[in-house]
């Protein structure tokens, strides 16, 4: 065998990365693969990264972080017809401390965190696919690579939402349509200042939308819109179970929700810069089979760790806390010298100590909220039909708000049916 | 002739503005090497790996050699992740400018340092120049017998056998160690870098930097003010405009007339 590392991890995104650099500051010799070109040449996200848990692996993180802007301005706009509804959250505060949140780009945002890696000692090796796990006896012992074979003590896995190693391992079961959403997203360019002027946002200020309703055609899923220094991410989730039952295509769905005027009116001489398309992970923990077998920690996507539940979209914050806490599990494990699934069996509680799992637990029933289809077709329209009666004063009479919702909800669905998902959502939110 | 232990082979490569990139400087008329996405000369691939399926079959060692500023680590780099054992790189300004006899003199110089070849693999010419001289430079320098724009070789009893593409068919020709060979582009597929390679490569100490000192090179051999050649004038050729007919109409009717104007052109027969 040519090579030994202590750790092999496959995949040079967030959790990857996250975990190579705190194995890497815990001693273990440590190889990042990475089949992209650069790290973060091959992903995708929003657009949007929640800080908290760089504040454990990297406590200086401000300091040279790409960051492009801070999040002070959260939305949620209903898009319904030509009509919008929003509802604002102002937090000029919201730029430093544990719930910071910013906008970045992945090229920029992976390459740096990978890089950290390398510094903290990381061989980071880009543009190289992993073809398999190296096994012996039903563990995992190292990967393959071409015609390398390269042993180790443990591999974590963040090798994203496919999964190839881990389905090829059997830890995580074929991808079914139901199980994963299709994400795009377009970047569209804009100078700087007219996005400031756009969005009312000072120079390091940004603002980040969800959309529901019209955005998705009624299809189960949402759009989003973040502002980074020059130019926007505007993007959407949909159900690919829903895009192949109604036979719709994606660019489709993305071209209506771009061209709808609240979204025009932003974007307005903009250029679009970047297009992209990726897979997300929908049910989150009850899809993934097993994430600790023998000598392999998933983390990331390709374990799914990732929350949607309808206001907030959270993948890069749980993928680098899991990193982290893969590499606490490893480090146990070699304290008791033991790589096998018991020995990292620790993994699960530093995921809930970073409540990543609780976090996932918390939201699981959101998935069953979101499978309601009314929630994307009849009651953004009910909620912007009820708006628009009450703030229109054409001499025609005025009836009373309670009447209108009435007689905006009458006919549309049983209302003990409205009532049941109502506190659904309630509940899971 | 090599007596026992690995042989050694230099591999020669140029890095050179990828083929799909290539930008002339409107004021200069010279080819744009800066900023440009780069790559191993093609044919210079091709020739390191004949190398690499020497190595498959027997213990060899295999020392890539370079002339150009240190950007052209990359390329070195990316011949050592894909199986060379370590790269020479040799770079001096005063090199600057060097035509193809400076640089086929400073390389043989610098193969006679590296010292205990027994096979010298160059690509049949660079895709930016084209001239093939520098391969057959060495040779001329470094006194061995060399066979030129070879397609397939192999190594029998201590001896090469190479065979030559010639201009209607091809040769086999016999020849002792050490030797120099210059290889066609695209006479086999040059294999891909791997990951043990890269990780040698980020481990370091792969590749060594000399300069015309370093080997002991006369600064009035090389450079610009020691090369013959004297570029007098670069034209841009410019395509002359491509007749243009457009048919309108019916699409019946539009093919109708455009088959009848390709056989008034005598482009088709009719």
């Amino acid at each position: 065998m040519a090579e030994r590392f202590d750790a092999v991890v496959v995949g040079a995104g967030p959790a990857g990365s996250a975990a190579a650099l705190a194995l890497a500051k815990e001693k273990f010799s440590v190889l990042l693969v990475e089949r992209g070109r650069t790290a973060g040449s091959k992903n995708m996200f929003g657009g949007r990264v929640y800080a908290w848990p760089l504040f454990d692996l990297l406590p200086e993180w401000q300091k040279d972080c790409p960051v492009e802007r801070f999040v002070t301005r959260e939305s949620l706009a209903f898009l319904s017809g030509d009509a919008s509804l929003s509802v604002q959250f102002e937090n000029p505060a919201s730029t430093s401390g544990r719930a910071a949140s910013f906008t970045a780009l992945r090229p920029k945002f992976d390459e740096w965190l990978a890089k950290k890696a390398e510094a903290a000692g990381a061989t980071l090796i880009t543009g190289i696919k992993v073809d398999e796990l190296l096994r012996e006896g039903g563990k995992v012992r190292g990967v393959v690579a071409g015609p390398d074979k390269i042993a180790a003590n443990v591999v974590v896995l963040a090798e994203g939402a496919m999964g190839p190693l881990a389905q090829k391992a059997g830890l995580l079961p074929e991808l079914a349509p139901k199980a994963v959403s299709v994400g795009v997203k377009e970047t569209v360019e804009l100078p700087a200042a007219t996005i400031q002027e756009r969005f009312a946002l000072g120079e390091k200020e940004g603002a980040a939308v969800v959309y529901a309703g019209d955005a998705s055609m009624g299809l189960r899923g949402g759009g989003f819109l973040y502002t980074n220094k020059a130019s926007v991410s505007l993007g959407l989730v949909v159900s690919s179970e829903d895009l192949a039952r109604k036979k719709v295509e994606v660019q489709e769905v993305m071209e209506r929700f771009r061209l709808h005027p609240s979204i025009q009116r932003l974007l307005k001489g903009g250029k679009v810069g970047e297009y992209s398309a990726h897979l997300v992970p929908e049910l989150g923990l009850g899809m993934r089979a097993k994430y600790i077998a023998d000598g392999v920690l998933l983390a990331g996507d390709a374990a799914g760790f990732l929350i949607n539940n309808g206001y907030t979209f959270r993948g890069v914050d749980l993928a680098i806390a899991s990193g982290i806490a893969a590499a606490r599990a490893a480090v146990d494990a070699r304290a008791r010298g033991d790589f096998s699934a018991a020995g990292l069996a620790s993994y699960d509680r530093h995921l809930r100590a970073l409540n990543v799992l609780t976090d996932l637990e918390r939201f699981r029933s959101t998935g069953g909220y979101l499978k309601n289809e009314r929630l994307f077709s009849l009651y953004p329209k009910l909620l912007l039909g009820i708006t628009e009666k009450v703030y229109t004063v054409d001499g025609s009479g005025k009836e009373r708000i309670s009447d209108v919702v009435l007689q905006e909800m009458k006919g549309k669905a049983p209302l003990f049916k409205m009532l049941k998902d109502f506190l659904d959502a309630a509940r899971s939110m | 002739m090599p007596t026992g232990g690995p042989i050694r082979i230099v591999v020669c490569i140029k890095q050179v503005p990828k083929a799909q990139e290539l930008q002339v400087d409107p004021k200069t008329q010279t080819l744009k090497r800066v900023g440009v996405p780069s790559e191993i000369n093609p044919p210079d691939a091709n020739a390191l790996e004949f190398a690499l399926r020497i190595k498959d079959d027997m213990p060899a060692e295999i020392v890539v050699l370079s002339m150009g500023p240190t950007s052209f680590d990359e390329s070195l780099e990316r011949a050592i992740a894909m199986g060379a054992d370590r790269a020479v790189l040799l770079t001096d300004r005063i090199l600057g400018g060097s035509d193809t006899v400076p640089t086929a003199h400073a390389l043989s110089e610098t193969i006679a340092k590296i010292g205990g070849y027994d096979l010298i693999l160059c690509g049949e010419e660079t895709t930016d120049a084209s001239t093939g001289h520098v391969g057959p430079g060495i040779a001329g320098h470094l006194a061995i017998p060399q066979v030129t724009y070879i397609s397939e070789m192999r190594i029998v009893d201590g001896k090469v056998r190479a065979r030559r593409t010639a201009e209607d068919g091809s040769e086999w020709w016999e020849t002792a160690m050490p030797c120099l060979l210059t290889v066609n582009f695209g006479c086999n597929r040059p294999r891909e870098p791997t990951l043990s390679g890269k990780i040698r490569v980020k481990r370091g100490g792969v590749i060594v930097h000399w300069s015309c000192a370093d080997v002991g090179i006369d600064p009035n051999k090389v450079g610009l003010r020691n090369s013959p050649t004297i570029v007098a004038k670069v034209d841009t050729v410019h395509l002359p405009p491509r007749a243009r007919k457009l048919f309108q109409g019916e699409a019946r009717e539009v093919v109708a007339q455009l088959l009848k104007a390709l056989v008034e052109d005598g482009v088709i027969a009719p």
